[in-house]
């Protein structure tokens, strides 16, 4: 009698946690992807962590405080490492609705992760979307105050270089207007020879060389 | 009464003014392109060849004219003949239109500039979509670094047409980079001298620190055996020697008058072939420097992605037929795939269609040039290195400075006539003309920030500049052989510098360079009527990819402007004094 009650139930067993079964959920790990060297070996041991952890999740849900490890059907376990698992309630002869197991798992998805050392990518359960954390946002975006920084240190650089440029310019203004003054208005030049600086012309008036006496001055007039 | 010409501090300062307007962006994002597609390690026989034959002789040209006439491009061709001051006028207006088009490259480096201080780089990660469940549609069917450019850089629309609005992101930068450059200009080449030293070494030093990470990078070596095995059978395709000779012809920036202003400032005894021969060695060798760089990181790129592909097939494998995680490997992949199709074939054949073929050959032959190489490729790569931070600001510093280097040579080729000038400097101070100039061209630059403004900058960056620099460089050299006479320069070169003109110098300008121009604008004439209509490439957001569309005929009349208006300087200009002439002849009575 009690062999045919432990057939019943493992045929129940088997009839609830099948693929692709109602509410069931194909879960997929990458041990060794993740962990490379220091990898674990997935025997039945991980795998009743694995039921505490669903269960566990379940607890969290409201009016499912009584989900026990062994409502957690695992099934169809491959090399991969694969499975596929169910959740049924405290009666065992149907399972829990596929919305509240779903969401159970998105809420503690971070837990279970955790405990096996693995990420989203690497502990996938098919049909329950990860939740991705968006990237951290800034109130001011990063580039506008560097863009500021340097905006405001090139504004400054080119009033510097403007203003020393009028100062000059003044300066010059002024000492060439000064010698102006004194002649009529033609420029000073400086012109540059072989890098020697030549005298400007003495435009002020001629001095008249004696040595050079004209040539009318030294023939006898007619 | 002449008033002194500034100078340049030291002979040095020119030579690096020159360094630093040649090599630039052409040289990273050009040369390795050109060289990948034309034959690897045998594109470097034409283009040495060219650079003999072409671009010394042409540079020298340059050089010596500016240097023997102390005046602007439009100085320096008025006193050659007055007829020909129009090559002068065509050379101002295309250097306007490379300022207007150039610096907001320069707006796009500050832009990634200032990204790059992020963690992560946002180019490195899709952001997501509305619920949070999975990553924007544009950015999965594209990669995160398309994504980057074409929707969070540029905005772009996906045609000519849709104009869009001003994005105001891309305006800020721009206007940034245009107060960087009049910040260079300012004091016109006393300030100009003092930049160029850190605009022409700092990229050497970046490039160095790149080759060395690049060389360390895991799969480097790919790229660079790919680069470096040439494909002899290129050299007797005709269009290796046409892009070899284009390349070293818009590399040394020959045509704009940039040259002809820095050699203006020279001490008129300085030995101009010296330096003709130092600027273009250097630039040609900095162009193999710099494919070397952008080869180790193609090859770094290529391995990466080619890993991935392999690990995407492994793990669609192991999922579908639930191997055990680890068993399938890059080595044994083929003899996995044989064994499952022979056992199971049935679910192999559903497969099937999804495994993609991994190729290395594939992935290094996707040769990227321009904007696309820079800002999509190498940012590719960058994401995948460690401290990547780090070599962002590297590289985009790196772009920012050669570009800004260009742009001090473009900006000085139209101030140094406006500044010749007396009738505008009587006027303005020359700080008031260069900022007029940045005003304007910043003015005019923002049409290239609205959304379709990458289109137009496709047209300005192909269309602006080709055509018209190989007819004025051609009018150039003809007018200074045939038409001021080649000996009667040389007669002033040797007065000058003190040294005879060598026989090699001659020949070139007189015969060689011109045919080969002459070929060269043959060519192009030739392909832009056999290719009839003008395409351009628009991004379409739903597919993430680039599409083939047809130029709107607005845009092709533009396209006709942009040559015209400076191609015809040269005979408008030359028809207007001629007529000039006569009037004047014809007033004046005959003395008797």
């Amino acid at each position: 009698m009690l062999w045919l009650l432990f057939f019943l139930v493992t045929v129940i067993h088997a009839e609830l946690c099948q693929p692709d079964a109602e509410n069931a959920f194909k879960v997929r790990l990458s041990i060794r992807r993740a962990l490379g060297d220091k990898a674990y070996v997935w025997d039945t041991n991980e795998e009743s962590l694995f039921r505490a952890m669903v269960a566990f999740s379940m607890r969290k849900v409201p009016n499912r405080e009584t989900t026990e490890i062994s409502h957690v059907l695992l099934c169809n376990v491959t090399q991969r490492v694969s499975f596929w698992f169910v959740v049924t309630d405290p009666s065992k002869n149907h399972t829990l609705p596929a919305v509240e197991v779903q969401s159970a798992i998105r809420m503690n998805r971070n837990r279970i992760n955790n405990v096996f050392f693995l990420n989203d990518q690497t502990l996938e359960f098919l049909e329950i979307p990860s939740t991705i954390a968006p990237p951290m946002d800034p109130p001011v975006p990063i580039w506008i105050i560097i863009f500021g920084v340097i905006f405001c240190i090139v504004i400054v650089a080119i009033t510097l270089l403007v203003l020393s440029g009028i100062r000059q310019r003044r300066r010059k203004n002024k000492g060439s207007s000064e010698v102006d003054d004194a002649e009529e208005k033609c420029e000073n030049t400086i012109t540059i020879e072989n890098g020697i600086p030549c005298d400007p012309l003495d435009l002020k008036g001629g001095h008249i060389n004696d040595v050079f006496v004209t040539e009318d001055e030294r023939l006898t007039p007619l | 009464m002449e008033k002194v010409r500034p100078q340049w501090g030291h002979q040095r300062q020119f030579v690096l003014a020159c360094i630093s307007y040649a090599v630039g962006l052409g040289n990273v994002w050009r040369f390795p392109y050109l060289c990948q597609l034309y034959g690897g390690g045998s594109f470097l026989v034409p283009y040495l060849i060219m650079l003999f034959v072409e671009g010394m002789p042409l540079l020298y040209m340059e050089l010596a004219v500016g240097q023997r006439m102390r005046q602007g491009s439009i100085g320096a061709w008025r006193t050659i003949s007055p007829y020909l001051s129009g090559v002068g006028i065509a050379s101002v207006v295309v250097s306007f239109f490379g300022t207007i088009y150039y610096n907001v490259i320069n707006a796009w480096s500050f832009w990634y500039l200032f990204h790059s201080f992020q963690d992560p780089l946002p180019w490195s990660v899709c952001p997501l979509n509305g619920n949070h469940t999975g990553y924007e549609e544009e950015c999965e069917k594209a990669s995160s670094t398309q994504y980057f450019w074409y929707r969070k850089t540029l905005n772009i629309s996906p045609s000519i047409q849709e104009t869009g609005g001003l994005q105001w992101e891309p305006a800020l930068c721009l206007i940034l980079a245009w107060l960087m450059v009049y910040l260079c200009i300012l004091r016109g080449t006393e300030s100009t001298g003092k930049v160029v030293y850190f605009t022409a070494l700092l990229p050497y030093c970046v490039l160095i620190i790149y080759l060395i990470r690049g060389l360390t990078l895991h799969g480097a070596t790919n790229g660079l055996m790919y680069m470096f095995t040439p494909k002899i059978e290129q050299l007797a395709n005709p269009k290796t020697w046409v892009n070899a000779a284009t390349q070293i012809f818009f590399s040394l920036g020959l045509g704009f008058g940039s040259l002809i202003a820095f050699a203006s400032y020279n001490e008129p005894s300085s030995n101009c072939q010296k330096h003709a021969i130092t600027v273009s060695l250097i630039n040609s060798s900095t162009s193999i420097f710099a494919s070397i760089v952008t080869f180790s990181i193609y090859g770094f790129k290529a391995t990466f992605n080619y890993e991935s592909c392999l690990n995407k097939v492994i793990l669609l494998l192991t999922n579908s037929f639930d191997l055990e995680d680890g068993s399938v490997t890059a080595s044994n992949l083929e003899q996995v795939k044989d064994y499952l199709a022979s056992t199971d074939p049935s679910r192999y054949s559903e497969v099937f269609p999804l495994i993609k073929n991994c190729s290395l050959e594939s992935e290094l032959d996707t040769a990227v040039q321009g904007t696309g190489l820079a800002f999509i490729v190498y940012t590719e790569a960058i994401k995948n290195m460690e401290v990547s931070q780090l070599w962002s600001v590297l590289y985009f510093f790196m772009l920012l400075v050669l570009g800004i280097g260009s742009m001090l040579g473009n900006t000085a080729a139209i101030l140094t006539p406006l500044t010749d000038s007396k009738l505008i400097t009587s006027h303005l101070p020359k700080e008031a003309i260069s900022g007029l100039l940045c005003l304007i061209s910043c003015a005019v630059g923002l049409v290239f920030t609205m959304e379709a403004g990458n289109y137009w900058f496709d047209i300005f960056n192909e269309y602006a500049a080709t055509l018209s620099l190989l007819l004025i460089v051609l009018v150039e050299t003809i007018a200074l052989c045939y038409v001021y006479g080649l000996r009667r320069f040389e007669n002033e070169l040797q007065a000058m510098t003190g040294r005879a003109l060598n026989w090699y110098w001659k020949a070139m300008w007189a015969c060689v360079s011109p045919l080969l121009i002459i070929g060269l604008l043959l060519f192009y004439l030739s392909d832009y009527i056999l290719t009839g209509t003008l395409q351009y490439q628009a991004w379409d957001a739903t597919q993430g990819q680039l599409v083939t569309k047809d130029y709107p005929a607005y845009a092709l009349a533009v396209i006709g402007l942009l040559v015209a208006s400076s191609t015809m300087c040269i005979p408008l200009v030359a028809l207007g004094i001629f007529i000039m002439h006569r009037y004047k002849r014809g007033d004046t009575a005959p003395v008797a």
